[in-house]
């Protein structure tokens, strides 16, 4: 391969620079039902699973198909996207917030022939590569961060566990038959660059050992006030150490830290800032799930997810425990939660103590608050509770 | 197709009927090697085989390969791209530098396929070809390339795509917004336009991190939430109206007769039973102010608070009102350091009007306050926790308001500033002395 140049000249870094022009406007990319009809839409329905129509008030007519999209994507398979949207709806084609790809087409009969076209498409592997769905009372796609294709501080991998628990609640996707949209969202690290802490479930990638700490490369490649300064809980003092070199065997004194275990809650931030203080380990790393939060206003307030299950471990490449977990919660929550509750409502309105006992989970000392003053809030200050299965007196609690 | 390196593990992503990552990664490695346009593919042709490798040891260790990002850019920028080198250079050269770039996504992630296409083939040219679409906060994100690539790919897209890149680091995120007027009839304000708008005033802050941490703002058409401004934007812009909701009788009639599917069809995959408007809508109404007389639906609109339920659920009947704007709030986060946190309500309602001279005070009188006062790597939600809410009212000058709680303060530990008790805080104790004995 041989370089070939832009245009840009390394020598004269600012010759013809061009900066500062931000993004295009949107409006140089709506297909023109969606420009003609813009603030002017009145009413929408959602026809099937997957597909939309929105009326405006001048009568005209948008029909949506949406498919689960992978957010992982290769230019070959975006070409394909863009092979279908000309064929199909000349030329216009958007993505979703949530990852979903959405045709648009005027009219009612070209509908038909999209959905077929987009449902005969597989991949060799097999599966499909243009699933219609995610709309209404039932399960969108998981919005999920890089995981182990291109992260640095990840606990699990992100494409991997969307693609297992995708497979396994498929027909949810392509369904609307639960109580209300089942939102999932998923983050490789407590970093959570894709925030999914307000989540009906929250897939969250997590360690559970303190930092390594690399003494004799520390001093070089880290600032250890910054490092110290990172850690929430103070956990982090700066140490002098004698260490023999791995290098050239010889003994010698080095700046570096030393960090408390027992303070420490694992969040990486430390190594966020200090390279020298990995904490990626293969018994240490594995899962949260998080459920009961959500973002929209509808009836309650926006909640934060509840850890409901403190540990699964990493079992690539088909995480079944993961999988089989949040098919439990699911079911639960089908069966059992009312028209129009987000699962977080039906927790809180049969209690959560009814919550772990409905859906099979068990409840352990983990899922105790004690991280600050937030804590408090979430002990039960009522006499106020229910008694589940095997919780009946004092005799039954009894640590053995 | 064989390729370098066996992936046993990976291959079992490949079954089952979602969308295989696994299955489109080989794919575009198939392309790559097969090469049918003859590109004269800037970094490794082999890469994505060893993206799948590498990704194939982790699944195998399950432990990650990639390193810490190091310190690459392009020239004045201190964003918009992120340095990554694999941790096993020697086993998977093609990957060995393999920095991201976060591309500005139009707002609303329309396209068209021309300008699809033409992201495709510059990545293609100057990448491994593989892309996010999109990233969390919302850019196209182009991941892997080598650091000489990166000037060579910014001024391809500046010359001839007249388009930038998206933020990273300690500067304002990429704006992003919902669809908003484009397709919602729910929208109350052009949320393209504003996060359009703001995003092209404010490229400074976006380029150049000077700011203590990340900053986000994020812009939902409706209460609704779509983007979930309220839990990950430190500035969270929610479009609401302050008139009175649009009610369609005959369509309220439609609904009850059972003609109208409840809640635009989003229940039609199981049996519910017959639409009952009392049991659905009226019962559900958190602040209890709709009601029947005869078969008319009335709304106590002064005590609604615009949940958006009755709306959701009547999409043909009911209709936000006409004087429309939205509401700001701030601090939101994930949890790291602090802990999680929700936006909290600052400005109840704002008209949304160009040139938005309103809304950039706002914002700018935050930013000045977070700027001068933020600690690294604090967060504006920690900030307002540490130093208080008060504080960020007299740092925006706004005037405090029942609507900025949920309920008044459990405790009576209150600052009192001195100006506001009479005499000030000095007291004579030679004076108090003479009226009461030590």
């Amino acid at each position: 391969m041989a370089f070939v140049s832009s245009g840009y000249n390394p020598d004269k870094p600012m010759e013809d620079r061009i900066t500062d022009i931000g993004n295009h406007h949107y409006g140089e990319f709506l297909p023109p039902v969606i420009k003609n009809n813009f603030g002017k839409w009145q009413w929408h329905e959602i026809l099937e699973p997957g597909v939309l129509m929105h009326k405006a008030e001048g009568g005209d007519e948008v029909y949506t198909v949406r498919v689960g999209g992978m957010r992982l994507m290769s230019v070959e398979f975006a070409r394909e996207i863009c092979e279908i949207a000309d064929k199909h709806c000349d030329g216009y084609v958007r993505f979703t917030t949530r990852n979903n790809i959405e045709f648009m087409v005027d009219s009612k009969d070209k509908v038909e022939p999209l959905k077929q076209d987009l449902m005969s498409r597989k991949m060799e592997g097999g599966s499909y590569k243009f699933p219609i769905g995610g709309t209404g009372a039932g399960l969108t796609n998981i919005i999920h961060t890089q995981g182990w294709i291109h992260c640095h501080t990840p606990a699990t991998d992100a494409s991997g566990t969307v693609k297992v628990v995708m497979d396994e609640l498929f027909e949810e996707f392509q369904n609307m038959r639960l109580p209300a949209q089942l939102r999932i969202s998923m983050a490789c690290c407590l970093n959570m660059c894709g925030a999914v802490h307000c989540s009906d479930i929250a897939i969250l990638g997590y360690h559970r050992k303190p930092p390594m700490i690399d003494d004799e490369f520390l001093d070089n490649l880290c600032e250890i006030p910054l490092a110290i300064a990172a850690c929430p809980t103070a956990a982090i003092k700066p140490k002098k150490k004698e260490i023999t070199s791995e290098r050239t065997g010889e003994k010698k004194e080095v700046k570096s830290v030393e960090i408390n275990v027992e303070k420490c809650m694992y969040c990486g931030n430390c190594y966020t800032m200090c390279p020298s203080l990995p904490l990626a380990n293969a018994e240490g790393d594995g899962i949260v799930l998080m459920a009961g939060g959500k973002v929209s206003n509808r009836i309650s307030a926006p909640k934060f997810s509840k850890v409901v299950v403190a540990f699964i471990p990493n079992e690539p490449p088909r995480w079944p425990t993961l999988a089989k977990t949040i098919r439990q919660i699911v079911e639960a929550y089908e069966k059992n939660a009312r028209k129009y509750e987000r699962l977080g409502e039906w927790a809180e309105r049969i209690g959560w103590e009814k919550f772990f006992e409905v859906t099979g989970l068990e409840f352990s000392h983990h899922l105790i608050d004690d991280f600050r003053d937030p804590a408090y809030y979430t002990w039960r200050q009522t006499s106020n509770f229910k008694f589940t299965e095997g919780m009946n007196d004092y005799a039954a609690i009894k640590a053995e | 197709m064989a390729f370098k390196h066996e992936t046993p593990l990976l291959d079992q992503l490949e079954s089952g009927p979602w969308p295989s990552f696994v299955s489109d990664l080989k794919r575009q490695a198939t392309h790559r090697k097969e090469n049918p346009d003859n590109v004269e593919y800037q970094i490794d042709t082999d890469c994505v085989e060893d993206i799948l490798g590498v990704v194939e040891l982790s699944y195998k260790e399950k432990e990650v390969h990639w390193k810490h990002g190091g310190i690459v850019g392009v020239f004045g920028y201190g964003g918009g791209v992120i340095g990554r080198y694999c941790d096993q250079p020697e086993q998977f050269p093609g990957v060995a530098h393999f920095h991201t770039l976060r591309v500005n996504q139009p707002n609303g992630k329309y396209y068209t396929t021309d300008y699809l296409r033409r992201i495709c083939d510059l990545w293609d040219f100057r990448g491994s070809g593989v892309m996010n679409m999109h990233g969390s906060t919302g850019d196209i994100i182009f991941l892997g390339t080598r650091t000489e690539q990166l000037e060579e790919i910014f001024y391809e897209m500046t010359h001839k795509m007249d388009q930038d890149l998206g933020g990273s680091g300690s500067n304002l995120r990429t704006p992003s917004c919902c669809l908003g007027e484009s397709r919602c009839e729910w929208a109350c304000y052009n949320t393209q336009e504003l996060c359009y708008q703001l995003t092209h005033e404010y490229q400074d802050e976006l380029h150049r991190p000077a700011f203590p941490y990340k900053f986000k703002f994020k812009f939902d058409g409706c209460p609704n939430g779509c983007v979930a401004a309220i839990a990950r934007a430190d500035m969270s812009f929610l479009g609401t109206w302050r008139d009175n909701i649009r009610i369609d009788q005959e369509a309220v009639k439609a609904y009850v007769g059972g003609e109208l599917p409840p809640n635009g069809g989003a229940h039609s995959g199981r049996d519910w039973g017959p639409f009952d408007i009392q049991k659905e809508v009226i019962d559900r109404c958190p602040t209890q102010c709709m009601w029947m007389e005869g078969d008319q639906l009335k709304i106590n609109d002064k005590e609604c608070n615009r949940c958006m339920h009755c709306i959701n659920v009547m999409p043909r009947a009911l209709r936000p009102g006409e004087d429309k704007g939205l509401s700001i709030l701030v601090g939101a986060k994930a949890p790291i350091l602090d802990g999680a946190q929700m936006s909290s309500m600052l400005v109840p309602f704002m008209k949304v009007e160009e040139p938005y001279d309103d809304i950039k005070e706002v914002i700018e009188n935050i930013w000045d306050w977070w700027m001068e006062e933020g600690k690294n790597r604090e967060r504006l939600g920690e900030l307002i926790k540490r130093q208080g809410f008060q504080k960020l009212l007299d740092m925006t000058g706004l005037k405090a308001l029942a609507q900025h709680v949920q309920e008044p303060r459990h405790n009576p530990y209150i600052f009192w500033r001195e100006e506001e008790v009479p005499g000030g805080f000095s007291q004579d104790i030679t004076d108090f002395r003479k009226r009461h004995q030590r």
